[in-house]
């Protein structure tokens, strides 16, 4: 009955009826009675001491309800999720994160005062008659100098700016392995810092009762629950019964609005203080400057080989820039969620990674878009294309040469993690025909007639998501669990209210999780309703981040679906006097085994809840059931992306002109929603290889590309028509069978594109490029490069 | 932004009124670029004078030997008009590639020239026509108006009426655009004119002129090829994230010979 809305239909999203017609209701949509609005003083400095606050002008003008520095701040700072140590045994270095500086601004855009008016235009007013005395003090913004002697210091108790130092892997049998190494191919890296630009700025509202002495706030996080429990136990101290976590409608997070913001706390706090609700929305430069940003590693890697390509060792040395404090998941971005990641596809046996994590004058620096994974998927699959070309190899070779057999399953990596299933020949083989791989070199003569540098680009990527089974992260140095919960509410008359602890923020889990419980209880997609987004609502959850939802989340609202069918069932029985035994459900029925006789699950919900004729003694009525899901294991995405460029020699500019995406996401509930996400992450990879780059004054800390002025997003016509296909193996450990589709695309492109960049500049004599492949860069390079355009 | 009087008159003798009876007082176009300057507060006028209400202003007219664009004309408008595409489709063109959909059915022809951006496309054509700046007071050749960085000839109280094109035997505008904000890196508009050729360069500088070295050698040779083989002295070009004075100054030429390729 479920077949056109069911698992693996392409049904179209049912929340962007609301999207579409502005009918959503965001954050910033959200009035209370009574509300203020809060503007936040941030420093024009990326590095000073404040000698001296005076916020008397400020507190005398029109509208202004309160002026709130860090001298009247008295809670807790920011705390951070994740505890690494170093090599040595001992923690990282954790400093005070306070949501308001009291003598020391870090970053240009550090909160320095909060001011409370009556309209956000007074709010603003006031803060101009702030007068902050600042002493400028060097900065240090450079990710590969931060550690070097005599540069400026972030934090007096982190020495050469180290918060930690940290490895993975066998260093001797690494050793070893290079040591019989036919060839050691070298490679060093920059994956830039980028800034996540969500379309929705963030934005809170902080509502203080004083009537019941509950707090609200409206805030626009991935995760509710999560920012309950960081703001509620840690800064503010707010008992979590007293205190309500509401996520609406979010515009785009992309890892950015995962983590526990200072603005949060401050209009929680501020309200309680004030008795008004306060109102904070970030206007678009104050997102470029208090959004934590993404990647920024350095990174050197070495591959050892034998005589036929075969890998036998690898070995990487990575710098962290984790910005000037540590943001709520920072730390476990490039150790757990990187440096685990780099044995790829591939069966190299020794891997030894070390990764140093250093503190600069930035923005702090946390998940983005795949967080960690992409950064191991740029140098892998740049340090084997390089390979190839040492070795003078096919691309797909070399591939296929190491890549671990599909019947190797499970398959213990040398960095931790343990593989499920996968079949890597089998995503590369129809990448290669879609692409049309094989006749590439007649599309590269014909774009050499109309004076163009045409190259071809292949990366073949795993990514680990669904993230986590908690033991595994809690010995890892997580501070949580990573289960998900699901609730399922069956009405009287058998329509369903679904609440899940995941957040949708664009992934259209209205939809998907709808279908999977239409599916599973053989009712219309029209009679389940999703809910998520609200502590008040939902039990409890983890949150949206690390392309867990459908994994996790929704392999929680299967375990809460087979204790609904459990309890159905023996209603069934009783109302069909039969065994429970001898019941069973199909299709939204329950039928005793080989008979005729069945009741819908209609009838089963409305005996429930009327329970009239009911086994009363044994079962209670209603019908509502709860689930906590702890994964087994992470899941195991992978696939082949393969680029097309082509370039004007000119100028510089580079063309996407082809780009095949061929993804293992495991179970496909809705191949529409797969596609969708496949796009949007293949155009942040895109954006990040050609286009995209955060940068700062290294001197004084300013924000060069503070603005779309200088930060290039891409755009639509940056990019071509994808072509987009899935071949999945099941993951074996979920219910679902599903890996997880959210971040793929931004994870497997980049050095796909930048692959094929270098490709199409190897007649040149080119061997590397960084990323964004900018026509400056490329022009740069073409005019030093060792060969002239005419003899290519 | 902060607070300002506003004022909406409905002819030019108006306008110049309220301005000169303003203390701090400006005019307000499409408002494209000023409304942004306003919101980050980087400008806090007394007086805003709307020139929207006043019908003058708007609109493409034919003369005997070119066109007459008002100077609240927008962008869209330019980009569609039948009698610019006949005329001068250049300058269609050119308006076309002027930011995106929603600025161009704002922005002015007044506004960007009074604006003088230094990567604006307006002045290259402006200056790469020979066209005419009118005033409430005067008329200025585009050789003086142009004065360097969001500097005009413009004077206190001086509010653009229009523009007049006069008619090239042939024109093209070829734009390489800055990847993020989609100004002119570099734009060069090359006209044949009866003045001769002219060469105009945007994005290069402190602001829009005339590449003479191009010119001369079109003069002698009009090809792509003759364009392509002037080197410019990267000493004369603007360097920042996005473009190098080197890469600058090559694009100039790569440009010029695309649109003498395109004449
Ligand atoms: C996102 C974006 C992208 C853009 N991309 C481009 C681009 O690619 N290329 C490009 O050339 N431009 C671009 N622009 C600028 C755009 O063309 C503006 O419209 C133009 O520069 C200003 O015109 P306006 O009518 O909006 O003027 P306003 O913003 O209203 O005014 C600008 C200035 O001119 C003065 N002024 C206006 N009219 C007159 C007049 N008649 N007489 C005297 N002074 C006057 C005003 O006082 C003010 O100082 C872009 C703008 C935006 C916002």
């Amino acid at each position: 009955m479920t077949t056109e809305t069911g698992i693996g239909a392409a049904v179209k999203r049912r929340e962007d009826f609301r999207f579409l017609t502005g009918r959503g209701t965001y954050t910033d949509d959200i009035n209370r009675p009574h509300q203020a609005y809060g503007y936040i003083l941030r420093s024009p400095y990326a590095a000073a001491q404040i000698t001296g606050i005076d916020t008397s002008k400020a507190k005398a003008a029109p509208g202004v309800i309160a002026v709130l520095t860090g001298a009247d701040y008295d809670k807790g700072g920011l705390p951070c999720g994740w505890q690494i140590h170093s090599k040595d045994g001992s923690p990282m270095i954790e400093p005070a994160h306070p949501p308001l500086c009291k003598d020391q601004v870090r970053h240009v855009g550090d909160q320095v005062a909060l001011v409370v008016a009556e309209t956000y235009a007074e709010a603003k007013d006031a803060a101009e008659l702030i007068e902050v005395d600042y002493k400028e003090l060097p900065a240090i913004i450079s990710t590969a100098k931060a550690s070097e002697d005599g540069a400026p210091q972030v934090w007096p108790e982190a020495k050469n700016n180290i918060c930690f130092d940290w490895h993975i892997g066998d260093k001797a049998a690494t050793d070893a392995a290079f040591a019989k190494a036919h060839h050691v191919t070298k490679i060093d890296l920059v994956n830039q810092r980028l800034i996540p630009n969500a379309m929705e700025p963030r934005s809170a509202v902080g509502d203080y009762d004083r009537a019941t002495g509950d707090y609200t706030l409206y805030t626009t996080s991935q995760n509710p629950h999560v920012i309950r429990l960081l703001m509620g136990a840690f800064v503010l101290q707010i008992p979590e019964h007293k205190l309500r976590v509401v996520a609406p409608d979010v515009g785009g997070g992309f890892g950015s609005k995962i983590f526990h913001y200072a603005e949060e706390a401050l209009v929680t706090w501020a309200s309680g203080k004030v008795g008004r609700p306060i109102k904070w929305t970030a206007e678009r430069s104050e997102a470029f400057i208090s959004d934590a940003q993404g990647r920024d590693h350095v990174s050197h890697a070495e591959l050892a080989m034998d005589k036929d390509g075969k890998f036998l060792g690898l070995r990487v040395n990575t710098i962290a820039n984790m910005g000037a404090y540590l943001s709520t998941f920072a730390p476990c971005v490039p150790t757990y969620l990187h440096a685990t990641l780099l044995a790829g596809v591939y069966t190299t046996p020794a891997i030894y990674a070390e990764v140093k994590a250093v503190f600069t004058h930035t923005v702090p620096v946390d998940a983005y878009r795949g967080a960690g994974r992409p950064e191991a998927t740029y140098l892998l699959e740049r340090l084997v294309a390089k390979a190839a070309r040492d070795m003078q190899m096919d691309q797909v070779e070399i591939r296929r040469r190491n890549f671990i057999p599909k019947d190797a399953f499970p398959y213990q990596t040398p960095v931790a993690l343990q593989y499920d299933s996968g079949d890597y020949e089998a995503t590369l083989d129809l990448a290669l025909q879609m692409s049309k791989w094989a006749d590439f070199e007649n599309r590269r003569a014909e774009a050499a007639k109309r004076g163009k540098l045409r190259g071809i680009g292949i990366s073949t990527y795993l990514e680990a998501c669904g993230i986590a089974p908690s033991a595994v992260v809690g010995s890892l140095g997580a501070r949580a669990g990573l289960y998900e919960t699901g609730s399922i509410r069956v009405h009287p008359t058998g329509s369903v209210t679904v609440f899940t602890g995941s957040h949708s923020h664009g992934q259209g889990h209205e939809t998907t999780f709808a279908q999977l419980v239409s599916d599973g209880l053989g009712i219309p997609l029209e009679n389940v309703e999703v809910v998520h987004g609200d502590t008040a609502k939902i039990p409890f959850g983890m949150g949206t981040y690390g392309s867990r939802s459908l994994a996790v989340g929704g392999s929680a609202l299967v375990k809460a679906m087979d204790k609904i069918i459990a309890k159905a069932t023996k209603i069934a029985a009783h109302l069909m006097e039969a065994a429970a035994s001898d019941v069973e459900f199909k299709d939204g029925n329950f039928t005793v085994k080989g008979t005729d006789k069945s009741i819908p699950f209609g009838q089963v919900a409305l005996t429930a809840y009327v329970p009239h004729n009911y086994p009363i003694t044994e079962l209670e009525p209603g019908l509502e059931e709860t689930a906590f899901y702890d994964p087994l294991n992470f899941t195991y995405p992978g696939g082949t992306h393969i680029c097309e460029v082509e370039i004007d020699p000119e100028t510089g500019i580079t063309q996407v002109v082809n780009f095949t995406a061929v993804d293992d996401v495991g179970r496909v509930i809705n191949p529409m929603i797969v596609e969708g996400q496949v796009h949007g992450g293949l155009a942040q990879g895109i954006g990040q290889a050609l286009l995209e780059r955060c940068v700062y004054d290294e001197d004084s800390g300013q924000l060069l590309t503070g603005s779309y002025m200088d930060y290039t997003m891409p755009r639509a016509d940056d990019l071509p028509s994808f072509q987009v296909a899935t071949h999945g193996t099941m993951c074996t450990h979920n219910p679902i069978g599903a890996k997880g589709v959210g971040e793929v695309g931004a994870i497997g492109s980049p050095p796909a594109v930048i692959n094929a960049v270098i490709d199409a500049l190897a007649p040149l004599g080119i061997e590397d490029m960084s990323m964004p492949a900018t026509p400056l860069k490329v022009w740069q390079a073409i005019q030093s490069a060792p060969k002239k355009m005419s003899a290519a | 932004m902060h607070n300002f009087n506003y004022h909406r008159p409905n002819n030019v003798a108006d306008a110049v009124t309220a301005l000169g009876g303003a203390g701090d007082g400006k005019i307000i176009a499409g408002g494209m670029t000023l409304v942004p300057t306003l919101k980050q507060r980087l400008a806090a006028p007394s007086d805003l004078i709307d020139l929207n209400g006043i019908a003058d202003l708007k609109g493409i007219k034919a003369e005997s030997d070119g066109i007459t664009i008002g100077a609240m004309t927008r962008h869209a408008e330019v980009a569609a008009s039948s009698l610019v595409k006949s005329a001068i489709p250049a300058l269609a063109e050119l308006a076309e590639l002027i930011g995106d959909r929603q600025v161009r059915n704002r922005g002015t022809i007044g506004g960007s020239l009074a604006n003088n951006d230094p990567a604006a496309d307006y002045p290259a054509a402006i200056l790469g026509l020979g066209a005419t700046v009118r005033t409430n007071k005067r008329e200025i050749a585009a050789d003086d108006f142009f004065q360097g960085l969001f500097e005009t000839a413009l004077e206190e109280g001086e509010i653009i009426t229009a523009v007049h094109f006069p008619k090239p035997e042939k024109a093209a505008y070829r734009k390489f655009a800055q990847p993020a904000s989609r100004f002119a890196l570099i734009g060069v508009f090359v006209a044949k004119t009866k003045g001769g050729i002219r060469v105009a360069v945007t994005g290069g500088g402190n602001g829009v002129f005339r590449a003479t070295d191009i010119e001369t050698a079109l003069a002698a040779n009009f090809t792509p090829a003759a364009a392509k083989g002037v080197k410019l002295d990267p000493a004369d070009f603007n360097g920042d994230l996005h473009g190098t004075p080197e890469y600058r100054a090559a694009l100039v030429s790569t440009m010029a010979a695309r649109a003498v390729e395109a004449c």
